[in-house]
């Protein structure tokens, strides 16, 4: 019997789920050998019986917590499916804000009437067997992960820095183009995309273990980068990653 | 300018979970309302403190269907602000990529979301069994489409390659051919559109509205440009709020707008309404065949002016790369700020409708930062048109009042998971005597 898989959104774009769907599209034997069971981009039809749940978004409210905890109950497998749900991603931006300022910022005196609280990765919440990394994911990466689990595997991903990757693509490094990288301290897996379309890496894949934050930073502000500049370089996906990792707690 | 005065509200993709609330106490409707209950993603807080070359990456994350018009909207308005004049290249560049956004989403739509209701399906998936060759029509022109964009700016959900000034990656000449040959192709299955649509049949209610796109005298316009209105009048970008005139309402935590009267719509019906003398003649063609003019005020053939799209942007694309082959494709550098504090708009009509971005940049950093989205402005046209549908249909059953609505919601294209089949409709009290 194939394996009954369901997918979810919290707070995201999603562009992961996008990208599920153009690679279910472009590998329609993935369909042959799962059954997806509720999908809420793509059909109508919703069953709560899955044993694979694939969850898109951070947790950015209170309420949320409920609904991703019941998924993990129902679930034997939980797959974090992109930087938001693997990072909290970029909505983790604000985290580092005081949020009474960001809420009024957008909505003013209706400040209140819309529930929300620092965003948090999956993790923080429930219990996450494996991640898809990226932001979107890669199509690729998709296919693999549904192939090891189909194998009774978890997903595997490099734990690798992006650098190696891009050198075996033959860019030139970012930083000898006069610009910056996150390559060093990011997580490798989607080919080093950026770099191969001249854009320096955002880490959008999250961090390697054990990334040497120093050394980046001495490199961005060698290259004239402010300590602002450095501080949103690094928090435009790695926000909660680095507060955990100084121990700072949301405003 | 340096004190920051921007008008608050509430920018999401609205995606997500829409309810549509409908309430008709001794046959008269008392209330029909579509309620938009989003998480807040507070874009325009997050924007503040950071370089101005990194607002397109950040506000593509906005939407993953409308990366690059969110990207090229938020890449205008920096460019307003900072003074920056791109070049004819960049210029051709973002034209050709937008059409690849515009016929992803326009055939996403139009397959996946729209046709499955006239065929009586739930979702495109049984489609894929019983008329593989639509299926695989649909999946022939979005793979084209999305690897139209991921050459030219790296991939279509958040492009890498657009940045302030240009580009950072250039298609080669054999790329740009081979693309060309698939659009050349693809007009079969253009034409294989607009015969599936003419098939279909629409439900035949109308109403007229205000109907507002960005608009250009040689050109139909996607970026750029002014606000037209059919009731009359253009204005400049920069009056945009004239335009927008946002309203909190309590039943949606997305703002209402409303220009010359209770509401305007945006999207593809908009656009062809205010732009149809500029189509190429094909789609022109195509929208004769379909039977659709300008004005045409049924909301429901918004998926028909979206075919009407789909064959112009095809077109234009063909007519782009050879203009690109022709003056030779140079890799240059972005062109530069001339200062590094200023004020700018930008707005993009992408597949849903106008967008408009507005920051307010200091010293290379963004300080205040306002988006509008399309669907944003949409909301009270739709509820407008529910309320004037409902009284028409009450004799139906509930389910098919449900339906009704959900495809006329549909219709307009609202972020997509709105648009697929979650709404949830709740009937306050029964209606339908069966
Ligand atoms: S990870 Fe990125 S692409 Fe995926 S849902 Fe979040 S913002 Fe969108
Ligand atoms: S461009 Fe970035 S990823 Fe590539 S080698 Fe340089 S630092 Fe590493
Ligand atoms: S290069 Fe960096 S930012 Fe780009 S996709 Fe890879 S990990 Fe993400």
């Amino acid at each position: 019997m194939n394996p009954k898989v369901a997918f979810f959104e919290f707070t995201s774009c999603e562009g992961c789920q996008l990208t599920v769907l153009d690679t279910l599209q472009r590998h329609p034997e993935l369909l042959e050998v799962i059954e997806i069971v509720q999908f809420r981009e793509a059909m109508t039809e919703r069953s709560d019986d899955y044993r694979i749940a694939f969850i898109e978004g951070s947790c950015t409210r209170p309420s949320d917590e409920a609904k991703i905890r019941e998924i993990r109950k129902q679930a034997q497998i939980v797959i974090a499916v992109g930087a938001c749900a693997h990072l909290g991603g970029i909505n983790a931006i604000r985290n580092r804000m005081p949020l009474d300022d960001v809420r009024e910022y957008v909505y003013g005196e209706k400040k209140d009437w819309f529930e929300t609280y620092p965003a948090r990765p999956l993790s923080a919440v429930i219990k996450v067997d494996a991640v898809i990394p990226g932001c979107p994911i890669d199509r690729d990466e998709f296919v693999m992960a549904v192939t090891h689990l189909l194998q009774g595997r978890m997903p595997a991903i490099p734990d690798y820095p992006l650098c190696i990757e891009c050198k075996l693509t033959e860019n030139v490094c970012m930083f000898l183009r006069g610009q910056t990288c996150l390559g060093p301290i990011t997580r490798a897996g989607c080919d080093a995309i950026c770099p191969s379309c001249g854009q320096g890496c955002e880490g959008c894949r999250g961090l390697i273990p054990s990334p040497n934050l120093g050394a980046i930073k001495e490199a961005l502000r060698e290259r004239g980068m402010t300590e602002e500049q450095i501080d949103a370089r690094l928090s435009l996906f790695l926000t909660y990653q680095t507060m955990q990792m100084e121990g700072v707690t949301p405003a | 300018m340096s004190t920051l005065k921007v008008d608050v509200h509430h920018v999401t993709r609205v995606e997500g979970h829409g309810n549509i609330v409908v309430d008709v106490e001794n046959g008269e409707l008392t209330q029909c309302d579509l309620q938009i209950v989003e998480t807040p993603r507070f874009f325009e807080a997050m924007l503040r403190g950071r370089a101005y070359d990194e607002a397109s990456h950040i506000t593509s994350r906005i939407c993953g269907i409308c990366a690059v018009g969110h990207a090229t909207a938020s890449l205008r308005a920096t460019e307003q602000a900072l003074g920056v004049t791109p070049s004819l290249q960049t210029t051709l560049l973002r034209k050709l990529n937008f059409h690849g956004e515009i016929l992803d989403s326009h055939v996403l739509h139009i397959y996946m979301l729209v046709a499955p209701d006239y065929l009586g399906l739930g979702s495109v998936i049984p489609l894929a069994k019983s008329a593989p060759d639509i299926v695989l029509r649909a999946l022939r022109m979005k793979q084209l489409a999305g690897d139209l964009c991921a050459t030219l700016c790296g991939r279509h959900t958040h492009p890498i390659s657009m940045t302030v000034g240009g580009f950072t990656q250039f298609p080669k000449p054999a790329e740009l051919r081979a693309l060309r040959e698939r659009l050349v192709a693809s007009r079969a299955d253009c034409d294989a559109t607009i015969q599936l649509l003419q098939g279909l049949e629409f439900p035949a209610f109308e109403r007229d509205t205000e109907y507002v796109a960005l608009h250009r005298d040689d050109e139909y316009c996607f970026i750029d440009g002014s606000i037209a209105s059919s009731d009359g009048g253009i204005r400049p970008l920069a009056e945009y709020r004239e335009v927008t005139n946002e309203t909190i309402v309590a039943h949606s935590s997305a703002k209402h707008t409303r220009h010359r009267r209770e509401s305007y719509m945006v999207g593809a019906l908009a656009r062809f309404n205010i732009n149809y003398d500029r189509l190429h003649p094909r789609a022109q063609a195509a929208a004769e065949a379909l039977g659709l003019r300008p004005k045409t005020i049924n909301p429901y053939l918004n998926a028909a002016a979206q075919a009407v799209e789909v064959v112009h942007c095809t077109e234009d694309a063909i007519l782009l790369i050879d203009q690109l082959l022709d003056q030779g494709i140079k890799p240059e550098a972005p062109a530069a700020p001339t200062r590094m504090s200023g004020e700018g708009v930008g707005a993009a009509d992408v597949p849903r409708g106008t967008l408009f971005h507005h920051y307010w940049i200091e010293g290379g950093t963004i300080v205040g930062a306002n988006c509008i989205i399309p669907t944003g402005q949409n909301l009270a046209n739709i509820e407008l048109d529910m309320r004037a549908l409902v009284p028409g249909i009450l004799d139906r059953t509930q389910q098919e009042i449900t339906l009704a609505l959900e495809m006329l919601v549909r219709a307009y294209d609202p972020c997509i998971s709105c648009s697929t089949h979650m709404l949830d409709v709740k009937f306050v009290k029964a209606v339908g005597a069966r």
